[in-house]
């Protein structure tokens, strides 16, 4: 149980020379740079190549753009943000609902079986038209009427189900040691779901939901078909305008810059996790 | 009055009959050991003890009332009867000190300054002192072990039950534990105790009993069940021990 993993294995006689250090790290970068190089010739010295950079790359096109594409992507980045707070709590509460045992809860785990099942089974796009759409035209009164309101909430729900499932994979792959030990100790079901089940539950997911979370990122775009002004709809606005698709690219290199941190972070923090639990492994 | 008395108590999992009519007395501070192979329901027995698992038919009673009254607080149960896994089952995401005093500052509402001072005391009793903050898996498992008789004995239990909790050990490990059981016998500690370890189970039990196919086959002073053993299968039983070495 308490074996200890062997010490690395030393290079017999050999101390690592600053040409062992660094040279991996050499070659990689130059052999990178030469095969972008080709790539970047080849594609410069295509005949078609000022058409498309006139098309896509245009710089005083996206200049142009840039300031209303980024005011756009800034609605991106709140309705994510605010999404991102509602789903993790929301979702942790239908994990908790479908774990709960007793008859007692047979309803709460019921709603939120169905719920799993039908939000995950619906195309994200689908929703976000049903009810940035459909439910302003109700005029429903004291509910909100905008299509942001509903079309950030339609993604909510269909993330949601996601992040349940994820949760609720956390929640399983705790031992049931740990709710045996918790009961013995007195603890009822909600304090050990609280104490002891949750937070080694959370940890374990957090690699997953951050690659929700990335996802989620992207698929705030489908708002556009609303007509909320995002970085999307603000990029095509100027293309309907112009019939140039740089702007399009613009709102491409902000997603990208938003994202690839996002997703460099998210490898960062499973390969933590996974480091983690090997220590632990017994 | 026996301290606990099981009679006739008879637990399925399923359709699987896993106790079959058992009856045992243990008395105030009795230590009493349980002995068979694996898959005779030992474990079984202890967590029925405890409320872990329910059981079909019979009954348990401490102090003579029945653990299935109504007028019996579950909580109250958990109080007074303690048990330690052969995983010992800590919370690895809680220091030393908050797995002990979890259980006293959340289900019994003690103040968590008396607590922990309670918990230290304990701590350094069982030679953890220096470990209340630590994490479990910084900690050796006979220290992890220990750390969970501790956080069995905050609660202030009438009565210890323990689960093998020497199998998972390296064997220079198994030491320490068993001292602090020893140790926890002289104190008075009445005491139900799972084993492999037939050396400490001679030392220690007043009574040894054998269960087998989820029955008890015999029940004796240590003395007389591992040196004259009455039942064949028994005999049968400490043949394979002596020879896998373990006695
Ligand atoms: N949760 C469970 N569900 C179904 N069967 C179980 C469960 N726990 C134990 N058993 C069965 O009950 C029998 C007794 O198990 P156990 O009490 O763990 O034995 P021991 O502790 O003596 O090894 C075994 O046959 C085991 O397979
Ligand atoms: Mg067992």
């Amino acid at each position: 149980m308490s074996s200890k993993r062997p010490a690395p294995l030393k290079r017999a006689g050999r101390t690592l020379k600053v040409r062992d250090k660094y040279g991996p790290a050499v070659i990689s970068v130059t052999s990178v740079l030469i095969v972008t190089l080709i790539i970047r010739a080849a594609v410069v010295h295509a005949q078609q190549w000022p058409r498309i950079k006139a098309q896509f790359f245009s710089m005083k096109a996206i200049i142009e753009v840039f300031p209303n594409v980024l005011k756009g992507f800034g609605i991106n980045m709140s309705i994510w943000a605010v999404s991102l707070v509602v789903i993790a709590l929301w979702a942790l509460l239908l994990a908790v609902f479908r774990s709960l045992h007793g008859p007692w809860f047979a309803p709460l785990r019921v709603f939120s079986i169905v719920y799993i099942d039908l939000f995950r089974g619906l195309p994200s796009l689908l929703l976000v038209l049903l009810f940035g759409f459909g439910v302003p035209a109700l005029q429903i009164p004291g509910l909100p009427r905008t299509s942001l309101f509903w079309g950030s909430a339609a993604l909510i729900m269909s993330y949601s189900a996601y992040a349940a499932e994820v949760y609720r994979s956390g929640i399983d792959a705790v031992h049931t040691g740990q709710r045996t030990a918790a009961k013995a100790l007195g603890l009822s079901q909600w304090q050990t779901l609280y104490y002891c089940i949750l937070p080694q539950a959370v940890r374990n997911v957090i690699p997953s939901l951050l690659n929700l979370a990335v996802a989620l990122q992207k698929d705030v775009a489908l708002l556009s078909v609303l007509g909320i002004r995002d970085a999307v709809r603000e990029a095509q606005i100027y293309t309907a305008r112009t019939f140039n698709y740089s702007s399009l690219i613009a709102a491409a290199a902000l997603f990208l810059a938003a994202t690839i941190p996002m997703a460099r972070l998210t490898d960062y923090i499973a390969k933590k996790d996974r480091e983690r639990r090997l220590q632990g492994a017994v | 009055m026996p301290k606990i008395e099981i009679s006739h108590l008879t637990k399925y999992y399923g359709r699987k009959l896993v106790l079959k009519d058992i009856s045992l007395n243990v008395e105030e501070h009795e230590v009493v050991c349980l002995i068979g192979s694996s898959g005779s329901g030992k474990s079984t027995l202890l967590r029925c003890i405890n409320d872990l698992v329910p059981f079909e038919y019979g009954s348990i009673k401490l102090d003579g009332v029945s653990i299935y009254d109504s007028g019996f607080d579950v909580r109250d149960l958990y109080k007074r009867i303690g048990i330690v896994f052969q995983a010992y089952n800590l919370f690895p995401h809680m220091t030393v000190l908050d797995n002990i005093t979890l259980a006293p500052r959340k289900v019994h509402h003690t103040a968590k300054r008396k607590s922990e001072a309670y918990a230290r005391e304990l701590l350094s009793l069982f030679a953890l002192g220096d470990f209340a903050d630590s994490y479990p898996e910084q900690l050796s498992g006979g220290q992890q072990q220990r750390v969970a008789i501790v956080r069995a004995m905050v609660n202030r239990p009438e009565v210890l039950l323990l689960d093998e909790v020497t199998a998972a050990l390296d064997p220079e490990l198994i030491g320490d534990v068993l001292a602090v059981i020893k140790d926890l016998r002289k104190k008075g500690m009445t005491m139900l105790i799972v084993t492999h370890e037939m050396g400490f189970a001679r030392d220690v039990a007043d009574r040894v009993c054998f269960l087998d196919g989820g029955k008890i086959l015999e029940e004796a002073p240590p003395d007389q069940l591992f040196q004259n053993p009455r039942n064949p299968r028994t005999r049968q039983f400490l043949q394979r021990i002596i020879e896998a070495g373990r006695l």
